[in-house]
């Protein structure tokens, strides 16, 4: 399967929605056969619409772009039997068991029942499931849902596999679970990945390469060292005891380097000379007589990417936006009422 | 895939558009039978408004000329037309769900047609009536009523009812494909209701006396569905009022099915 294009190209990719929101705005990127390319970005960036726009099922209204060799405008339903794709937060029947969807979505694509029964087999082995596949959805936690849609989108073998946000709301357990699955796959079975993210950590640990998106353009593309190394040395983070000297802090951590990402309470900045220059700092710090609570250096990490790039930083920033991600259903539904 | 299961998936085939029907109204069906809030109250409740409107209105068989003498052979059909009526809103609020959770971009996924999906999904409302109106028939001939057609009658009687679910269920596929809500599905209950109303459900036309209301009744394409299989039970087989039934109920399918396979096509915009 690997010796077959697999890959991903898109160019200048575009989705304008009605009253002119340009959800996707002219993005190109490509992808390896085999390889897994982490869609990074906060909601309402545009992940979820290029998804959709690429697994057909929501037209461009500029650009091109082919998944496995095949256009994703002309060629649809041959995209389609070549992919397969877990979109957010898994859509599935609660009322039917693991067994049940494995069969409908097994059969709709061609497979016979007896191909259904062992290709379910293995895939609910698999993700874990098997001994709750005769069980309604209903009852299941939330990573097993994703692990069952996981399962779902392989059933027809695809080649090319797109997970929108996969763990979006999954405990620490569930997701690594998820993630050592999603990396056997793209290792061991050469199934090139795509997935969405708004987690950095999902990103850096997952992805070989990252792709970081904001308001519907790519700002930085690259593998996670690259980036970080794009970004240079070592931050410097560090929290005041007392909360009202925290300008102070700042001022004087100026001096040492850029400002960086840091947390409500804390102040960073990246060291112009790396490590080395803690002890001055501290020296400093002690000089002016500001008490700090916690001090701590921190290797870039892709949230500096992103603050770097787009001036806002990606952590604690979940709660903002939300709209966009819901861009695709809110702009697709209007436009059916409307008429 | 390295896999054994996989070496033995070979090349797949589209699935015949039939049997897509099949495996979409399976998943439809078992969905429904297993919400009995989705179930029971369809089948109760046209029964109960039959009891409470018997206990109520049988008098009406006095007046002179009315068609019968007997208040369950009149009224009896009414619970037919009614279960078809909530088994469209179930088969309406199931496929709105299933646009709003997404399911329908699953389907979408997969190479299943549009029409395949649209009319399977209706599969789990229709199959509610079906149950319904067996039941309604048991019950009504345990209560008394007298099928002046007879056995084959009944039979058609059956079918009528879950024919025009069918259609009616295509009027629920539509409103949820347009609005994508299964609250908004549930809104248009009473609109739907209230044409109910003003059919010949309650009394035959020529015995409405509001002029209004007579030329509503007669012009309502629910009237014509009530008199047809009405007739089947307290008249005999009469052409007269059976093609007209068949025909609204026809042209109720064939509409209200374009309409959702149109609307179908702009909410899922695949290429």
């Amino acid at each position: 399967m690997a010796a077959q294009d697999n890959g991903i190209e898109v160019r200048n990719l575009q989705r304008e929605f009605k009253g002119g929101i340009k959800a996707v705005d002219g993005i190109d990127l490509s992808v390896a056969p085999g390889e897994i390319y982490g869609f990074l970005g906060p909601n309402g960036a545009g992940k979820s619409t290029t998804v959709l726009m690429l697994v057909t099922l929501l037209p461009p209204t500029g650009g091109s772009a082919t998944v496995a060799g095949l256009d994703v405008v002309r060629e649809g339903p041959a995209v389609r039997r070549a992919i397969g794709a877990a979109l957010q937060e898994a859509a599935l029947d609660d009322f039917l068991t693991g067994w049940e969807h494995i069969d409908l979505q097994g059969g709709l694509h061609g497979l016979t029942k007896d191909q259904c029964r062992r290709r379910g087999e293995e895939l609910l082995d698999r993700v874990g499931l098997a001994d709750a596949a005769n069980r309604k959805v209903g009852g299941y936690s939330g990573g097993m849902k994703r692990r069952l849609d996981l399962a779902l989108a392989l059933v027809h073998d695809p080649s090319v596999l797109f997970l929108d946000e996969p763990t979006t709301g999954l405990d620490p357990q569930s997701r690594s679970a998820l993630w050592s699955e999603v990396e056997r796959l793209a290792r061991e079975d050469g199934v090139t990945v795509f997935l969405t993210t708004q987690y950095l950590e999902e990103a850096d640990v997952l992805a070989d390469r990252v792709g970081i998106i904001d308001h519907g353009h790519i700002v930085a593309e690259g593998t996670p060292s690259a980036l970080k190394a794009q970004i240079g040395g070592v931050s410097l983070e560090a929290t005041p005891a007392n909360p009202n000297d925290k300008e102070r802090l700042a001022g004087v951590l100026a001096r040492f380097g850029e400002p960086a990402a840091g947390s409500p309470k804390s102040v960073a900045v990246r060291l112009d000379e790396g490590a080395e220059a803690l002890a001055d700092v501290v020296r400093t710090l002690d000089g002016e007589g500001i008490a700090v609570a916690d001090l701590q250096l921190h290797q870039p990490s892709l949230d500096d990417v992103f603050l770097e790039k787009t001036g806002r930083s990606l952590e604690g920033d979940d709660d903002e936006g939300g709209e966009g991600d819901d861009a695709p259903e809110a702009a697709r539904a209007p436009e059916v009422a409307s008429r | 895939m390295t896999s054994v299961a996989i070496e033995a998936l070979g090349t797949r085939h589209e699935p015949p558009p039939l049997r897509q029907v099949a495996m979409i109204a399976k998943r439809s069906v078992s969905r429904t039978f297993r919400q009995p809030a989705l179930v029971v109250p369809v089948i109760l409740f046209p029964l109960i408004l039959l009891a409470v409107n018997a206990a109520g209105l049988s008098s009406i068989t006095k007046l002179p000329h009315f068609p019968t003498d007997s208040y369950i052979n009149f009224a009896i059909v009414v619970c037919f037309v009614q279960g078809a009526l909530f088994a469209a809103i179930t088969a309406g609020t199931e496929l709105a769900s299933d646009i709003q959770k997404g399911f329908l971009d699953r389907l979408a996924l997969t190479p299943a047609r549009r029409w395949a999906v649209l009319v399977g999904a209706t599969f789990g409302g229709t199959s509610v009536s079906v149950v319904g109106s067996v039941i309604y028939l048991i019950v009504g001939l345990i209560f008394g009523v007298h099928i002046e057609t007879g056995v084959v009658g009944a039979i058609v009687l059956v079918l009528l009812a879950i024919y025009i679910a069918l259609a009616f269920a295509g009027i629920g596929a539509w409103l949820a494909i347009l609005t994508g809500s299964p609250e908004a599905v549930q809104g248009m209950f009473p609109l739907l209701f209230v044409l109910f109303f003003l059919s010949t459900m309650n009394l035959p036309a020529d015995f409405i006396e509001k002029h209004w209301f007579r030329a509503i009744a007669q012009a309502n394409p629910i009237s014509f569905l009530i008199d047809g299989m009405r007739g089947l039970v307290i008249g005999g087989w009469d052409a007269g009022t059976l093609v007209p039934c068949v025909a609204v109920a026809t042209a109720i399918l064939v509409i209200f099915y374009g309409l959702a396979a149109r609307s179908l096509r702009r909410r899922v915009q695949r290429t």
